[in-house]
């Protein structure tokens, strides 16, 4: 079975995070880049397919030059392959026009499954896996805990809120996975030398046939009208205890409509 | 923020993030739970093997990573800085490896250090016995030889890993002369007469097993006798000058990880309404731990570069582990006091560091042995 993995470099997830000035898009280049947490749940499972059954593994990023850093990640985790649709033009794409991008990089991959972290911790809109889905016309099975691959099909429990839902479906699907679903593997040193010499392919928007009004801070259907920065933490409140401390907590937490 | 390091390659630098990584996010949080429960982390060892680090130094032919000293090193210093007990294993496996790696034959390569490179299996090195230490060549476990076989008995002391290692580089007499009497074998754990005694009751690393390993009539195939006959001490010293610079590296990432932990603290903590940082007395005392350890690193960098180059570097690693584990001593006694009553308690890690290197001053040739060979070799 042949997989593709979605991943995106996100900026480190500790850092501060920081809307530009100019266009308000999030500040890339003044933070460490790091692979999407979720997406190494996401390479680790396409791994452990390939391991069990065959089949190749491609990594597929949007993003700017940088990224490479995270598609070198994933290969030298062990897939075989990377596709890096990359192009200035692309620089302010929201979730609709990134699966619009993402869908037409697809098209240009041989591939069974598309295996994806539920949201990236930069964005966390938790969309692009449904976009893609609908875009490619391919099943969709989201928020998986746990992937079994057939012959031809592929069936995932679905984490709830209450428990979990079987759902199966006929290749191609795309595949969103929790991070339940796995440990992810260190990458090894050999794994960092082997990642050298593997193939990655640069798209331009040319190259995947992408449309330019489409995609980027014009083509974007959502815009980010204005931001400010997060007020400071205010000082907390603090209740002394007199044999009522029970009792004022409740009060707060019902003040706070928090029960 | 971890240590900004000059190193030579782009795949080195990516190593180290790795292992930077792996020391941050995997090791320190749970080396104090461990050492309180005195349980080796055996799997913890593991994945450090499986990303390359028990085989870093060794030909790639038998699947090394035929990375230098000046990379290995700092390597290893990332994973002291996350938890000792595992970066001391790493340290041991490599050395254990070194007499196969070095003195062993093609065959006998081909056979085995694959498997021992691999990052499964874990090394043990026997070389001291309860009344020879520092003297070395005094050792007493004997094996003779039986047809194909050799016969071990004596009683090996002071073994990491003793009890959980997969196979041990034994030294020991094949004859009573002083100077070619001893040999080197690699002893499966499995061998029948191989017994490890309950391990010894230390004041710190104590998720690192040291134990006796009692030899009572082990009988090892003579295929496994490394080097030749009688060329045991020879073989025992020269990885000993490799040990000495692992264990300076070692040494070198507990002191860090003390001086970091006590920025930290002095930053935080709070005497008369300023934090305690903002007095002189107390950065004079960062001061001087930061400029101890970069010395400490440059030191074994130094060695670790004449060795890369194939120069001798026998003195260089002595005095590589007498700097840096005397300035790790210093270093983590100063971080306790900067941490005042809070760093005499196990609440902080800092008393933990204290206790971890004070063995460094002691193991892999004791401090004086150290001084010993540096004058030596200044008056030969």
């Amino acid at each position: 079975m042949n997989i593709v993995v979605c991943v995106k470099q996100v900026p480190d997830t500790w850092a501060e995070k920081k809307l530009s000035d100019s266009d308000k898009t999030v500040d890339r280049e003044g933070v460490e880049g790091v692979m999407n947490e979720l997406d190494e749940y996401a390479v680790e499972e396409a791994l452990r397919i390939k391991e069990a059954s065959g089949g190749e593994v491609t990594v597929l990023t949007m993003g700017p030059e940088k990224a490479v850093e995270t598609i070198r990640k994933a290969l030298s985790m062990g897939a075989d392959q990377a596709v890096h649709l990359v192009d200035s033009g692309l620089h302010g794409s929201d979730a609709l026009t990134t699966s619009y991008a993402l869908a037409k990089a697809l098209e240009t991959i041989p591939h069974d499954l598309v295996i994806l972290g539920v949201e990236s911790t930069d964005a966390r809109m938790s969309v692009i896996p449904a976009m893609l889905a609908e875009r490619t016309g391919a099943a969709q099975l989201t928020f998986a805990r746990k992937v079994e691959v057939g012959d031809g099909t592929v069936k995932i429990e679905r984490q709830t809120d209450t428990g979990y839902d079987v759902v199966e479906a006929a290749t191609p699907a795309i595949v969103s996975v929790v991070e339940k679903i796995n440990e992810p593997r260190y990458p090894s040193f050999k794994g960092i030398m082997a990642a050298k010499k593997k193939p990655l392919t640069t798209l331009t928007l040319g190259d995947a046939g992408i449309e330019s009004e489409k995609v980027g801070l014009a083509g974007s259907g959502s815009s980010v009208a204005e931001f400010s920065a997060r007020p400071p933490k205010q000082a907390g409140q603090v209740v002394k205890d007199e044999g009522d401390g029970g009792s004022k907590l409740a009060e707060f937490l019902a003040s706070q409509k928090l029960v | 923020m971890p240590v900004d390091r000059v190193l030579p390659t782009p795949e080195s630098r990516e190593l180290l993030a790795l292992v930077t990584d792996l020391a941050r996010n995997e090791l320190a949080p749970k080396a104090s739970a461990f050492e309180e429960r005195q349980e080796f982390p055996r799997d913890l060892v593991r994945t450090v093997g499986q990303i390359g680090m028990l085989g870093l130094t060794y030909d790639e032919e038998y699947g090394g990573g035929a990375q230098p000293y000046e990379v290995y090193l700092q390597a290893l210093e990332e994973l002291a800085w996350g938890w000792g007990a595992v970066a001391l294993a790493v340290s041991v496996h490599t050395m254990s490896c070194y007499p196969l790696a070095t003195f062993g034959t093609a065959e006998q390569k081909q056979r085995w250090l694959p498997d021992m490179l691999g990052g499964d299996l874990l090394g043990a090195y026997c070389l001291s016995e309860s009344g020879s230490g520092s003297d070395a060549g005094s050792l007493q476990t004997k094996a003779h030889r039986d047809g194909d076989q050799y016969v071990l008995n004596g009683t090996k002391a002071w073994v990491t890993h003793g009890g959980v290692a997969d196979y041990y580089v034994t030294f020991c007499r094949t004859s009573d002369d002083a100077k070619r009497g001893i040999s080197t074998l690699l002893v499966p754990a499995d061998t029948a007469g191989l017994h490890p005694q309950p391990p010894e009751r230390k004041m710190g690393l104590l998720a690192s097993p040291t134990a006796s390993i009692l030899l009572d009539n082990a009988k090892v195939d003579a295929d496994r006798l490394l080097g030749d006959e009688g060329s045991g001490l020879k073989m025992a010293l020269s990885a000993l000058d490799n040990g000495r610079l692992g264990i300076a590296a070692v040494a070198t990432g507990i002191a860090q990880a003390a001086l970091d932990a006590a920025v930290e603290w002095v930053k935080e903590r709070k005497q008369f309404g300023v934090p305690v940082a903002e007095f002189q007395g107390v950065s004079f005392m960062l001061a001087d731990m930061a400029t101890g350890i970069e010395a400490a690193r440059s030191t074994y960098l130094a060695a670790a570069r004449r060795r890369d180059l194939g120069q001798p570097f026998g003195p260089q690693a002595s005095m590589s582990k007498l700097l840096a584990t005397d300035t790790a001593m210093k270093v983590t006694t100063d971080a306790v006091q900067l941490f005042g009553g809070y760093g005499y308690t196990t609440e902080y890690p800092v008393e933990r560091y204290m206790r971890e290197v004070k063995v460094m001053q002691i193991f892999e040739g004791t401090n004086q042995i150290q001084r010993m060979v540096i004058g030596r070799h200044l008056t030969r």
